[in-house]
């Protein structure tokens, strides 16, 4: 159904041209948000929508960008987009605005959102620019969902917010792992993620 | 057309932020009359949260109507002053001398006939500002249910204080300890305020957002100590 550059472009940054783990892009939200699995999924999401939105608008735009200002457009596109895309959930869905309102800040800063638009859309079609931003907003979940899952759990002992490990363990004398929750943690989680990710994967290995 | 002469640049430029600008505004604008009311309805639903009604968007109007039997303003004398306490802005209230504040009170009824004193709170977490509800029984001082809110606290840590396993806590704790005034704090695992008052557990890795929520509720009670006060002493304590 779609042609090998298009499942390429698509598929390729969920797993070998990872946004987070191979280009190590948005590491800052990675830590800032994966303390609980729910703020991370709604940050994948997040992602995800605004960056095949900016991707598609800067690619449409390409052509006419002068060189010297680039960025300055991708920036002013993305950051637009994000305040509309806040104003217009404010209005109809209040309940999910105040669950956004926090992400909105890390969304602009995110760096996968610029090196998307820099390295992708400004030489890519609308189309293709709209899968490789869906791709790299997944990829980039995919791994914040992960480390939020091994951070709540261990640190917290719940998933999405309901405990999973039982009462009886904690009379055993188990205790949660205070340190999970702070953000070092966020780092290591994501190095052993990298380390196994490239023990499974030898050709990403750097000699 | 030379696309990266310097005309061709500034011509883009001057199009890009007049057009954005059009749009924000635009957006803002056509949108602000929904938001307005969003927000009030929501105010309505945080202050129902600190009695332990959890309303819905649809309903909230109806149970605010229902549970809020009565609104006050009072100065820090506990005399009750002109004003609508719904629409007083309390952020900027808290900014103020406690003399010369105005400070809202809910009167709250509940379904089994007590009567329940809602305060409203504002404050600094880390990196935006808190606020909250807290309701009190008739005695003026038990702490009968809290809320707290933020803006943009960091998700996981600070941003917890909105969750019932931290709000929960206040539950019982007491602003009066033999007669005299002390606000309760957040303090963390393992201290104790040194004054004697109550207190509560402050949250791991949300330290400064923890203190804020502290200086908080000592800096938005302490005007309303008169008031209580007064209140304690008709319940003969």
């Amino acid at each position: 159904m779609l042609s090998k550059k298009t499942k390429e472009t698509l598929l390729g940054p969920l797993s070998k041209n990872n946004p987070v783990i191979i280009q190590v892009l948005g590491i800052c939200s990675a830590l800032a948000v994966t303390a609980k699995l729910e703020p991370a999924f709604v940050m994948a999401i997040s992602v995800t929508a605004v960056l095949a939105f900016a991707n598609v608008i800067i690619s449409l735009l390409r052509n006419t960008i002068p060189n010297s200002i680039r960025i300055i457009v991708q920036l002013v596109v993305v950051a637009a987009l994000v305040i509309v895309v806040d104003q217009v959930l404010k209005a109809f869905v209040y309940d999910v605005s105040k669950q956004l309102s926090v992400f909105i800040g890390l969304i602009i800063t995110n760096c996968i959102l610029m090196g998307r638009l820099e390295a992708f859309a400004m030489g890519n079609g609308p189309w293709q620019s709209f899968l490789d931003g869906v791709g790299n907003g997944l990829g980039y979940g995919i791994v914040l969902i992960i480390i939020a899952f091994f951070r709540e759990l261990l640190g917290s002992g719940t998933l999405f917010g309901y405990q999973v490990i039982p009462d009886v363990v904690y009379e055993w004398g188990y205790q949660n792992n205070g340190l999970m929750i702070l953000p070092p943690m966020a780092l290591i989680v994501a190095g052993c993620i990298i380390w196994a990710h490239r023990a499974y994967n030898k050709d990403l290995q750097e000699k | 057309m030379n696309k990266q002469s310097n005309v061709y640049t500034v011509v883009y430029a001057s199009v890009m932020v007049i057009v954005v600008a059009a749009v924000l505004a635009f957006t803002a604008m056509s949108l602000k009359g929904k938001q307005q009311e969003n927000i009030q309805v929501d105010k309505m639903k945080q202050i129902l949260s600190s009695i332990g009604v959890e309303a819905t968007a649809a309903n909230a109007q109806a149970e605010y109507a229902k549970y809020i039997t009565s609104t006050m303003v009072i100065n820090a004398d506990g005399v009750a002053v002109e004003g609508d306490a719904f629409n007083v802005n309390v952020a900027a209230e808290v900014k103020q001398p406690a003399s010369e504040r105005k400070l809202p009170v809910f009167v709250a009824t509940l379904a089994d006939n007590t009567t329940k004193y809602i305060i409203p709170m504002y404050g600094a977490g880390l990196w935006g500002p808190i606020w909250g509800y807290i309701s009190l029984d008739d005695n003026g001082s038990t702490i009968y249910g809290a809320y707290f809110a933020h803006q943009g606290e960091t998700p996981g840590l600070g941003a917890e204080i909105d969750k019932p396993a931290f709000s929960g806590q206040f539950v019982g704790k007491n602003f009066f300890k033999d007669g005299i005034f002390k606000t309760v704090t957040v303090e963390k695992a393992g201290q104790k305020p040194l004054n004697g008052a109550d207190y509560v557990d402050a949250i791991t890795g949300g330290t400064i957002t923890s203190q804020g929520v502290s200086a908080m509720i000592g800096n938005s009670f302490a005007p309303y100590e008169t008031f209580f006060k007064s209140l304690t002493n008709n319940q003969g304590e």
